[in-house]
């Protein structure tokens, strides 16, 4: 790890003045992403900023019915949360299928949806990674990319992003609220904050340098069945090959965001007026365009296959 | 388990058969806990100024003050500075538990961590859960069972499991449970999802579930 000098921020303020002060600054909130790609000096930032005493860990009711979630909330307590339990089960279930039990403790909301990519290459600083070091080439391009995207990808980067979490809330509709430096606040989309590669895969988001994220909102709930199904290579503790994130109506009309097949949550809003008409139609048009590589072709199947499984669920039947 | 951990007990490691060796393991004798550190050792690896950082926290019931390279996880100021070697280092990535400690009663990965970033936090770790003489019922639990072969997840599996049973308590939902707003129960299928993030190399699961169960009928 590169050595770097260290603040604890006390307020949210203090925290995007920091950032603004130090060129090279990071964040640092639970520590379980970053830390992991500091010790690889993937990640080298000459300062961190401790987000952690920001105040920014309660979970509230909004006026509009929804709730709002610190952007410090640990993942293990949004899942266990009563309402997040009652009314936004699928976002409940994401979180839970997400990491271990330890690992759960300490990532927050927003490290979670800042968390970067798994590619191997992108681990490997022996190998080519335009997200890494622009320029470098895409070792996951005619290489292993069995676990890559399908969807969204450019002939620079074909990377997935990793959380469940942000799956679920992007079949949610959240919105991402953030302080900047100059102490202007904005909200961000949840479907606008992540950006596709490109011809530039190492900018991942459409946050500025030293733009905090304060919270996440949530609308007010839906109703219908709220389901996450994760498929993963061995049950617990990994990282999904495919994960679909569904909201069903009891008219079968209804909502569906993916994980694991895209550079961002995946989700076509447009392709959601076709789920009453079945999981085959409604997943050509949720994938029309995709570009999967010969190694992970299976996953369009996949989808389609979990979507099924999904619908029929929604419905009552046994899966 | 060829830590020097052992160096520092009553008896020799070299006394002790290896069947004491890995119930002494299991217990991982505390000795030096906090006392007389951050002084000399501080001041003989002085780190960079601008690079270090003052840090407070209890382990184990001690208060501890350490200056620390920022860089230390709380992993490596455990092992490496307070001399507590119960917790171990597999992976240091996340990934295999071994390094499970308890902050506040939550358990956490100490090797994704920053000591730095623990001000004011009270640490328990494998060393602070029992002793020898007084095991934790956990570690009783482990030993009637042989919930290890080579023992070294096993500090990470037993401060795991203490806290796992708290979470199902506390009614944390997991990735099994059916229905997320009824009270969890510890069935066969939640104790192995809940203890997914510790790997046992030497495959001693089903042993270590047997403890886990006991324990989790007492408690229940
Ligand atoms: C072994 C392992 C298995 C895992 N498995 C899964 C899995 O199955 N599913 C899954 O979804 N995830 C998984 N994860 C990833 C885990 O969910 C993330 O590491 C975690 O959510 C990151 O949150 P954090 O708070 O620790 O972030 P940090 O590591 O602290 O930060 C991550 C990034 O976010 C930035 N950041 C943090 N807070 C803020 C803020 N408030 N404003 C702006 N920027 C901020 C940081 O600067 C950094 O760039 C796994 C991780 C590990 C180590
Ligand atoms: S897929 Fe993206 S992250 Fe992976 S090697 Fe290619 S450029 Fe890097
Ligand atoms: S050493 Fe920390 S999880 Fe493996
Ligand atoms: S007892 Fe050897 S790794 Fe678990």
């Amino acid at each position: 790890m590169r050595p770097f000098t260290f603040e604890r921020a006390k307020t949210p303020a203090d925290a995007a003045a920091a950032a603004a002060r130090h060129p090279d600054a990071k964040f640092i909130a639970g520590g379980t992403n970053l830390l992991d790609l500091m010790k690889l000096q993937i990640e080298t930032p000459a300062h961190l900023i401790d987000v952690n005493g920001l105040g920014l860990e309660k979970i509230e009711a909004t006026q509009e019915g929804g709730l709002r979630i610190g952007a410090l909330v640990r993942n293990a307590d949004l899942a266990a949360h009563h309402r997040v339990r009652r009314d936004y089960g699928v976002l409940s279930r994401a979180l839970v299928a997400g990491a271990s039990g330890q690992l759960r403790n300490m990532a927050t909301t927003a490290g979670n949806l800042l968390q970067r990519t798994r590619c191997p290459y992108f681990y490997d600083t022996n190998q080519p990674c335009n997200k890494r070091l622009p320029g470098s080439g895409c070792g996951a391009i005619g290489g292993f990319s069995r676990p890559h995207a399908v969807i969204g990808v450019s002939d620079a980067c074909i990377a997935t992003h990793p959380s469940d979490m942000a799956v679920a809330m992007r079949v949610l509709d959240a919105t991402v609220e953030t302080i900047n430096p100059d102490g202007s606040a904005r909200k961000i989309p949840i479907a606008k904050l992540h950006c596709l590669p490109g011809d530039t895969p190492h900018i991942e988001t459409v946050l500025m340098p030293g733009e905090l994220i304060t919270g996440v909102t949530l609308p007010k709930p839906v109703g219908g069945k709220h389901i996450y199904h994760k498929v993963r290579d061995r049950s617990s503790f990994a990282f999904a090959l495919v994960s679909v994130a569904a909201i069903v109506q009891p008219d079968g009309t209804g909502r569906v965001a993916l994980g694991g097949v895209a550079p961002k949550p995946w989700r076509v809003e447009e392709a959601e007026a076709e789920l009453p008409r079945g999981a085959k139609v409604f997943t050509a048009r949720l994938l029309a365009g995709a570009r999967p590589t010969p190694e992970n072709a299976f996953k369009l199947r996949l989808v389609e296959r979990i979507v099924a499984s999904v619908l029929a669920e929604a419905k009552g039947a046994q899966v | 388990m060829h830590n020097p951990e052992n160096a520092e007990s009553p008896r020799g490691a070299t006394d002790l058969t290896r069947r004491e060796f890995l119930i002494a393991g299991t217990a991982t004798v505390a000795l030096t806990g906090c006392m007389g550190l951050g002084t000399k050792s501080a001041t003989e690896m002085k780190p960079q100024q601008a690079a270090a950082t003052r840090v407070s926290f209890h382990v184990n019931g001690k208060p501890c003050q350490l200056e620390l390279d920022n860089r230390t996880t709380l992993l490596d100021a455990l092992r490496e500075r307070l001399h507590l070697t119960g917790s171990k280092k597999g992976c240091d990535q996340g990934q295999c538990g071994a390094c499970t400690v308890m902050v506040g009663d939550r358990r956490v990965v100490s090797c994704l961590t920053l000591a730095v970033m623990h001000e004011g936090s009270l640490i328990t770790t494998i060393e602070g859960l029992g002793t020898p003489e007084h095991l934790h019922p956990m570690q009783t639990a482990f030993v009637k069972h042989d919930g290890y072969q080579c023992g070294y997840c096993t500090p990470g599996q037993i401060c795991s499991a203490v806290a796992m049973l708290r979470e199902i308590k506390a009614g944390m939902p997991s990735h099994v449970t059916s229905d997320l707003t009824a009270q969890p129960k510890l069935t066969a299928d939640e104790l192995r999802e809940r203890m997914s993030g510790n790997i046992c190399r030497c495959g001693a699961y089903s042993n270590i579930a047997e403890a886990i169960t006991e324990i989790a009928g007492r408690t229940a």
